[in-house]
């Protein structure tokens, strides 16, 4: 079999599986208010590590500034003015980085 | 069954039932999930264009259709792209999927059922609809994630495919900006998380401070997961009184 068709493979199966984990180990149970703390602030950290890794780092994982912190910049203004205005942060943000591009 | 009117006039006045919130979670999950679909097919778009000089025109498809994992996906296709091995691509592609494990374990207590149902469940997260169904404290609504994810799912595989075969019409998907959709849009979603309470944005930036000092010296994939654990400042006994209950978010839109 080729790379291409072991790597998606495999990685599909292992996907699956860590996916499957946590929903099959604490499944129902309800934790204590410590514990459950804990897990509710995992939603902030994994979005703010998502938010600089996906606009700030290249392939090779060195940090870099270019059009994508335009782009994120430009959002952030959209929702400083309106904390709900998902869909149009997140176009401003395409477009502020195209502009950048483009320029 | 026999006395229909008084059956109807009585669901008039009852509390809603189990089903009818059920309902109400899939149609408005799915409604939640279409701005998250837009921007995951220009993101398949992306995927598709790159990938077909490095996988062939079948292959990318079939990787969204059965990993159904962006990040992963794009992290794979580097390694292979770069001459690199099955082993290596596998290796960066499950160390992006790690954050899965966390976010599982989050949702876990808010799942019903059977261990199968459980797992089904857990195969239909996706960070953004993970994140768009989370209630607060702990709490998460499963049918709402998995009724948001399916427009992602169905467009995600369709804009591959559209990137592999239509995808030289296009140009370079960094030309157009795609590349800014995501981080944009995980800002619009922590931005949700840090009106929830000042322990949020604590927790916010220290992870951004993990994830900017791990990323050059570490795989990608590693800065994220490592960043989870900014999570651990509510185990502090401050912490409790920080906590605050703070109302549910108003739906996006």
């Amino acid at each position: 079999m080729s790379a291409t068709w072991t790597t998606i493979l495999v990685l599909a199966a292992g996907t699956a599986v860590i996916k499957g984990a946590g929903p099959l180990l604490v499944g129902g149970r309800s934790l204590g208010r410590t514990t459950t703390r804990v897990i509710a602030l995992i939603a902030p950290a994994l979005l703010a590590a998502l938010v600089v890794t996906q606009a700030f780092t290249d392939s090779d994982g060195s940090l870099t500034i270019d059009a994508r912190a335009a782009g994120l910049a430009a959002a952030a203004g959209v929702l400083a003015v309106r904390r709900e205005a998902m869909v149009r942060a997140v176009v401003v943000a395409a477009l502020a980085a195209a502009l950048v591009r483009a320029l | 069954m026999a006395r229909p009117s008084l059956w109807l006039a009585s669901s008039l006045v009852t509390e809603p039932t189990a089903a009818d919130e059920t309902r109400e979670s899939a149609r408005s999950g799915l409604v939640a999930g279409i701005p998250v679909a837009v921007a995951t097919l220009l993101l398949g778009v992306s995927f598709g264009v790159l990938a077909r000089p490095v996988m062939g025109t079948v292959a990318p498809i079939v990787m969204s259709a059965i990993v159904f994992a962006g990040s992963a996906q794009f992290a794979a296709l580097a390694v292979l792209a770069a001459g690199g091995g099955a082993p290596a691509a596998v290796a960066a592609g499950l160390l992006l999927n790690l954050r899965f494990l966390p976010m599982g374990i989050a949702l876990g207590p808010s799942l019903r059922g059977g261990p199968l149902r459980r797992i089904a469940f857990g195969q239909t997260m996706i960070d953004a609809t993970w994140a768009l169904a989370n209630r607060g404290f702990g709490r998460f609504d499963p049918v709402f994630m998995a009724a948001a994810t399916a427009p992602s799912y169905v467009l995600w595989v369709a804009g591959t495919a559209l990137g592999v075969f239509a995808g030289e019409l296009l140009g370079e998907p960094e030309r157009l900006g795609l590349d800014a959709l995501f981080p944009a849009f995980f800002l619009t979603l922590l931005v949700g998380e840090t009106h929830r309470g000042r322990l949020a944005v604590v927790v916010a930036a220290l992870a951004v401070a993990i994830a900017l000092v791990l990323a050059p010296f570490t795989p990608a994939g590693v800065p994220v997961i490592a960043a989870c654990a900014a999570a651990l400042i509510g185990l502090a006994p401050q912490a409790a009184r920080d906590w605050e209950p703070i109302t549910l978010r108003k739906e996006p839109g």
